[in-house]
């Protein structure tokens, strides 16, 4: 009955709190079991270099997973991207049309995606993980195999502006990352575009019978992960000053163990942006912390598994509802005598 | 046509592929008249409900609104909703893991120019709907509740609410008390008896009889994409009602020309 019956209820409806608490557990842990590594800055910011690229992916595929779909081509385009800028710097010596053609071709990709999941009706896990083939094969093809050396980014301003150092020290795409996260956060909370793709994922029968136009929104949406993964891939390029035609393989699943132990629901309908943005910092965290604490290599992958598997857990038992009584229970184990007969607030089980 | 009518069907045909799912379709709903369409499962209910409500175009025919014709190939659930036509489906009316304030503006979002959402006041005006129209007072759910929160009868007050405050000229309701406790039945009734009260027209398909006999003022009778019977409540008792659709189910009945 009493609906505020919880002081702490509100903190179930901050967005993304249980695998913020996990990521800051998580350093905790790291810096008593390697003080020498963690308690300096220069891990922060080899992570605040690493990160970003597989956060903004990690963005695109929380909108593609909250319509209920999935997208396995990313990882291509961001090698196809990769390439079309290397290349066009290589050739042309100009950056900014370089940049806007790797985006263009992101975006031709996803729109492609878009083409065969809304008009064609593909099932989306099945279209992409043919594209994504295709578009490696299509890079692979072009480059000839052959990886591309484009030192020379290092003076340009673009490459200031997406990967420079802020102060000397600071990786600016780290910025540009977290301006990503807050921005597409308002997409999907705050605009008609965002509210058409939770309906859609929820019930994309509701939303059309209530007037959304559910193919349209979405070959939007294919279209913009591809513009996404694009961007991506470009910061990756940058920031190695090199492309490779494999890179963007083994990004595929950490970026989505990164939307998952944020708190999106695999069903749709339900996203947590906040949750993806801790989730890709964890997931990016986590090899190099394990291995700083020093015992050993092979240990990586069981405790990732670990971290894994406990912050989809606790995304699952404290939901909303579970941090509400969660402290009704804490209260009552903190006054356990207190006398009857009061407003019958949280005492309902001496009735 | 001297009378003023919310909806006029002329010879409406639907065909997917080859088979008819609709054949020329000829009805109307005078603009403060209840409807009750009646008919089997499959009988073709559901898409003449889908063709009414924009969500698909029929293959031939012609169809009203207020006595305008409308261009069934350009018409959309935006048209329909912009016409004044609303709907109210047995299951698909919410997104369950939404918020009532998403629930009542989704489709026609209160926003900026860029099309952000004025959230404060969807929210305002989505809880005086809930308090004032449908009567939700306290019980813990607000506008920030998610749409699975609300019992069966709820929804439907939530959908039929909202219907209301878009001012709807016509209220389609296909199905809405399915799997209803007889009091929350009761509820969704007394909605659309303020349908009639307000001057507004309804279109109402059940597969229960005695409700739609209660408050409708016509019954149309479709079976096999045809309408077989137009009936006016003046002309026919609940038990003579329930007879003539019993005999006709049982394939004893000849078809009687409406």
């Amino acid at each position: 009955m009493n609906r505020g019956s919880s002081r702490f209820a509100f903190l179930g409806k901050i967005e993304g709190l249980p695998i913020a608490v996990v990521l800051a557990v998580l350093y905790v842990v790291f810096i008593f079991t390697a003080p020498s590594v963690f308690t300096g800055y220069r891990i922060y910011m080899s992570f605040f270099q690493t990160v970003p690229p597989m956060l903004v992916l990690a963005i695109g595929l929380t909108f593609i997973v909250t319509a209920g779909e999935m997208d396995l081509s990313f990882p291509a385009v961001v090698a196809l991207a990769g390439f079309v800028f290397t290349w066009w710097f290589k050739t042309f010596q100009t950056p900014i049309i370089g940049f806007i053609l790797a985006i263009a071709a992101g975006a031709f990709v996803g729109y492609v995606n878009g083409l065969l999941v809304a008009r064609l009706r593909v099932p989306s896990i099945m279209a992409t993980l043919a594209t994504q083939f295709f578009w490696y094969g299509v890079t692979i093809l072009t480059a000839g195999g052959l990886q591309i050396n484009i030192q020379e980014i290092t003076t340009t301003t673009i490459h200031t502006i997406f990967v420079g150092r802020l102060f000397g020290v600071f990786p600016v795409q780290a910025l540009w990352a977290l301006g990503l996260t807050a921005f597409f956060w308002f997409i999907l909370n705050r605009h008609k575009f965002g509210e058409a793709i939770m309906f859609i994922g929820d019930n994309a029968e509701v939303a059309r019978v209530m007037g959304i136009n559910v193919d349209a929104t979405r070959m939007k949406l294919f279209t913009l992960h591809g513009v996404i993964a694009a961007f991506a891939g470009l910061l990756l390029t940058m920031e190695i000053n090199v492309f490779f035609p494999t890179q963007g393989q083994g990004m595929l699943l950490p970026v989505m163990a990164a939307v998952f132990i944020g708190g999106t629901s695999i069903a749709g309908g339900a996203p947590v942006l906040v949750g993806t943005f801790f989730g890709s910092y964890i997931i990016g965290s986590l090899e190099a912390g394990v291995v700083a604490t020093g015992i050993g290599g092979y240990w990586v992958q069981l405790v990732e598994g670990l971290v894994m598997a406990g912050s989809v857990i606790l995304n699952v038992v404290i939901g909303e509802e579970g941090i509400s009584a969660l402290s009704r229970t804490a209260r009552k184990w903190a006054v356990p005598a207190q006398a009857p007969g009061g407003n019958g607030h949280g005492r309902d089980d001496t009735a | 046509m001297a009378e003023r009518t919310a909806l006029r069907m002329v010879n409406i045909e639907k065909y997917f592929g080859s088979v008819c799912a609709l054949k020329s379709i000829n009805f109307q709903v005078g603009h403060n008249e209840i409807v009750g369409l009646i008919g089997d499962n499959g009988a073709g209910k559901s898409t003449l409900v889908k063709i009414l409500t924009g969500v698909f175009a029929p293959t031939s025919g012609d169809l009203y609104i207020a006595d305008k014709k409308v261009d069934t190939h350009s018409y959309t659930v935006k048209k329909a909703h912009a016409l004044g036509i609303e709907t109210v489906y047995q299951d698909k009316s919410l997104g369950e893991k939404q918020a009532m304030w998403r629930n009542f503006f989704i489709g026609r979002e209160i926003s900026y120019p860029l099309g952000f959402l004025k959230v404060r006041e969807e929210k305002k005006i989505a809880s005086e709907i809930m308090v004032n129209t449908i009567g939700f007072r306290g019980k813990g759910i607000g506008v920030d509740s998610k749409a699975s929160k609300l019992s069966g009868g709820e929804r439907q007050g939530v959908a039929i609410g909202r219907a209301m405050h878009f001012e709807a000229d016509l209220i389609i309701l296909d199905e809405p008390t399915v799997a209803l406790s007889l009091k929350e039945v009761r509820k969704v009734l007394n909605f659309v008896h303020k349908i009639k009260e307000a001057g507004k027209a309804s279109i109402y398909i059940s597969h229960t009889i005695a409700d739609v006999y209660e408050i409708s003022d016509r019954f149309i009778v479709i079976d096999r994409g045809e309408i077989v019977a137009s009936i006016a409540k003046a002309e026919i008792t609940l038990k003579e009602l329930d007879e003539f659709l019993l005999e006709y189910s049982h394939g004893l009945k000849d078809k009687v020309q409406p």
